[in-house]
Formats: structure tokens, C-alpha cells, sequence
């Protein structure tokens, strides 16, 4: 099983580096680039076959370590690929 | 009473550490970030760099090694921790003191010196300074725009625990002088009993004429003077906030 993790930064604080690519989309010619918020992106695959509580599992990940709660939010995904 | 400076894979300020405190008068050891103990020290200082290569975020690698939890106990049990730049962002990831160290809104990493106004005398950190002083220091960070949520950043200011403040050469605090987008131009800060410290600025290189500046003795000599006394909450009641 694999577990996909987006981190960003919470709403409402600057994001330099999202501002400065979308300012540099700008600049390329794409048109209608409103905003760019930049991330990390984490793969973690879990064997063996994980119990119910992977989600959970997942959660604390973030909470203790892949995210920092004080200024990140987190979005966990699960695929069985 | 001896001062430790924990070394970490990647710090790179530590050696400037130990030399500043040898020159005030006190013993300075080096910390292996491996140790499960502070040995002995009365204030365990956390040095500038790049622990861990900053992976994943400055500081968040770090927090986990095993003398963190010595210096948790350290503490909590009123011994002075002082978090230089990345020491601060250590801190802040260990949940030792309040906030984090975002990306400088301008993204570029900066090293220059800067002005800062000394906000609270009643830390481990700035006991010997005048409230309302201005310090010319170094700075040498990407990742110091200092943030933390409301209510929590109005509680901290009511509670006198912002220490330092970016300002001009003659004390005002505005954007224009604030190098890297830090809330309320906060350059350091402290714990409710004083006894943590955390700042961005480094005052271990402003200790000598030579070098370019001595303002940061006040803060080093604070510190020496915190390490060889009584600290924790008795700091805090002696000065008021």
C-alpha cells in the first residue's frame, strides 16, 4: 500500500516561494496564473498489509514529524497500488 | 558553573560559541548531540548552521536527537537554554519555545549586520542589557520570519516574552527595517519563566572590536552571569515585566 502526504503551508501565511513561481509563470506568458502555493510531497509505502488504523497512523506521522503543526496543514491519500 | 554548546551534524557556529564564552570568563564545552546529558552544565547553548542539512524543515531532524531530552529535562527543570539561528529554530521545533522560523519573505538568505531594540531584560538572555537598547548584530539566515498563530502571538506579547525586536540605528521599529518579515519585527524571543531563548541574530560574532562590533557582550555576558545562577521562574519574579 502506498500513502501520498501534501504538505503546505496553513491559509493565511505567506508563501514566498508560491508567490515567486506564480510571478515567474507570470512571466513565461501563461496567462490567468492566480496563485501558486509550493509544498512538499511525501511517498511512503507501508508493508505488511497495513491495519485499519493506517490513516491514523499516518496522522501522527505528520503531527510529530513530516508536518509542523504550527504552520502547515496536510492532506494523507491511500491507494492499494 | 560551565556552559555546553551541543554539537550537531551540521552546526557550524559552535567552535565561535565556545570561543565568546572562554573569552568572558566562563568554561564552555562542547555537547555531542549523541549525549544524554548535559553534563553538568548550567546553561546548554544550541549553535548556529545547518543540523542535518535542514532537511525536511530547519531544526525538525535535530529535535530528535538524544541530548534534546536532556535538554527538555534541563529545561523544565529551570536550567538556561539559549538558541542561536538555527538553535532557534530547533527550539521552536521542539516545542521548547513558541512559533516558527518561516522562509525570509524575500527568500534570499541574509548576511548583514543588523539593528535590534532589547524589548525584555528579564531573560536568561538579557539581564545585563538596558530595556530600550539598540544592538548592531549579525544575521546569516534564509529561514528567520518568525510566526505564530493569534491568540497565541498577542499572549506572547502581553506576556513580555518578545526579546529583541529588528529596528533602525535609532530604536524605531517599522517593515523597513525588518530584514526578513518577522510578525511584529521579533528577532528573538523567550519562554513564560525567562529561562529559554531563542534569536535569530549572533552575538557570539559581535563580541570583538576586531571582528566588527561588541554589541553582543551584553547578551554573552547575561548569559555567563545566568549559567553561574539562579535561574528558571526566580529570574523572572526579580525583574519586572
Amino acid at each position: 500500500m502506498k500513502a501520498r502526504v501534501y504538505v503546505s503551508l496553513k491559509e493565511g501565511i505567506f508563501d514566498p516561494q508560491g508567490s515567486t513561481v506564480q510571478q515567474a509563470l507570470s512571466g513565461l506568458g501563461f496567462a490567468g496564473v492566480s496563485r501558486v502555493k509550493a509544498g512538499k510531497y511525501f511517498e511512503i509505502e507501508l508493508e505488511p498489509a497495513p491495519s485499519a488504523d493506517v490513516r491514523q497512523q499516518l496522522a501522527k506521522m505528520c503531527d510529530q514529524l513530516l508536518a509542523n503543526p504550527t504552520i502547515e496543514q496536510y492532506r494523507i491519500e491511500l491507494n492499494a497500488d | 558553573m560551565r556552559v555546553g554548546v551541543v554539537v550537531f551534524p551540521g552546526s557550524n557556529c559552535d567552535q565561535d560559541c565556545l570561543w565568546a564564552l572562554e573569552a568572558r570568563g566562563i568554561e564552555a564545552v562542547p555537547l555531542w548531540h549523541k549525549d544524554d546529558s548535559v553534563q553538568g552544565c548550567g546553561a546548554v547553548v544550541l549553535p548556529g548552521g545547518f543540523s542535518y542539512g535542514d532537511y525536511l524543515r530547519c531544526g525538525a531532524i535535530a529535535r530528535l536527537s538524544p541530548i534534546m531530552a536532556a535538554i527538555d529535562r534541563h529545561a523544565k527543570s529551570g536550567g538556561v537554554v539559549v538558541g542561536i539561528c538555527n538553535g532557534f529554530q530547533i527550539l521552536t521545533e521542539a516545542g521548547l519555545l513558541p512559533g516558527s522560523l518561516l522562509r525570509n519573505t524575500g527568500l534570499r538568505f541574509i548576511c548583514r549586520p543588523v539593528f535590534v531594540r532589547v524589548e525584555q531584560t528579564a531573560s536568561a538572555l538579557t539581564r545585563d542589557c538596558r530595556a530600550g537598547q539598540v544592538l548592531s548584530l549579525p544575521i546569516a539566515h534564509a529561514e528567520g520570519r518568525y510566526w505564530l498563530e493569534e491568540p497565541a502571538l498577542r499572549d506572547l506579547e502581553e506576556r513580555g516574552q518578545v526579546i529583541l525586536r529588528y529596528c533602525s540605528s535609532d530604536g524605531r521599529v517599522d517593515a523597513a527595517d525588518n530584514p526578513n518579515g518577522a510578525l511584529n519585527g521579533i528577532a528573538g524571543v523567550c519562554n513564560r519563566d525567562g529561562n529559554v531563548v531563542g534569536l535569530m541574530p549572533h552575538p557570539e560574532r559581535a563580541v570583538d572590536a576586531r571582528l566588527g562590533g561588541t554589541d553582543g557582550l551584553c547578551l554573552i555576558d547575561s548569559l555567563v552571569r545566568a549559567a553561574s545562577s539562579a535561574t528558571g521562574p526566580a529570574l523572572r519574579a526579580a525583574a519586572p515585566v
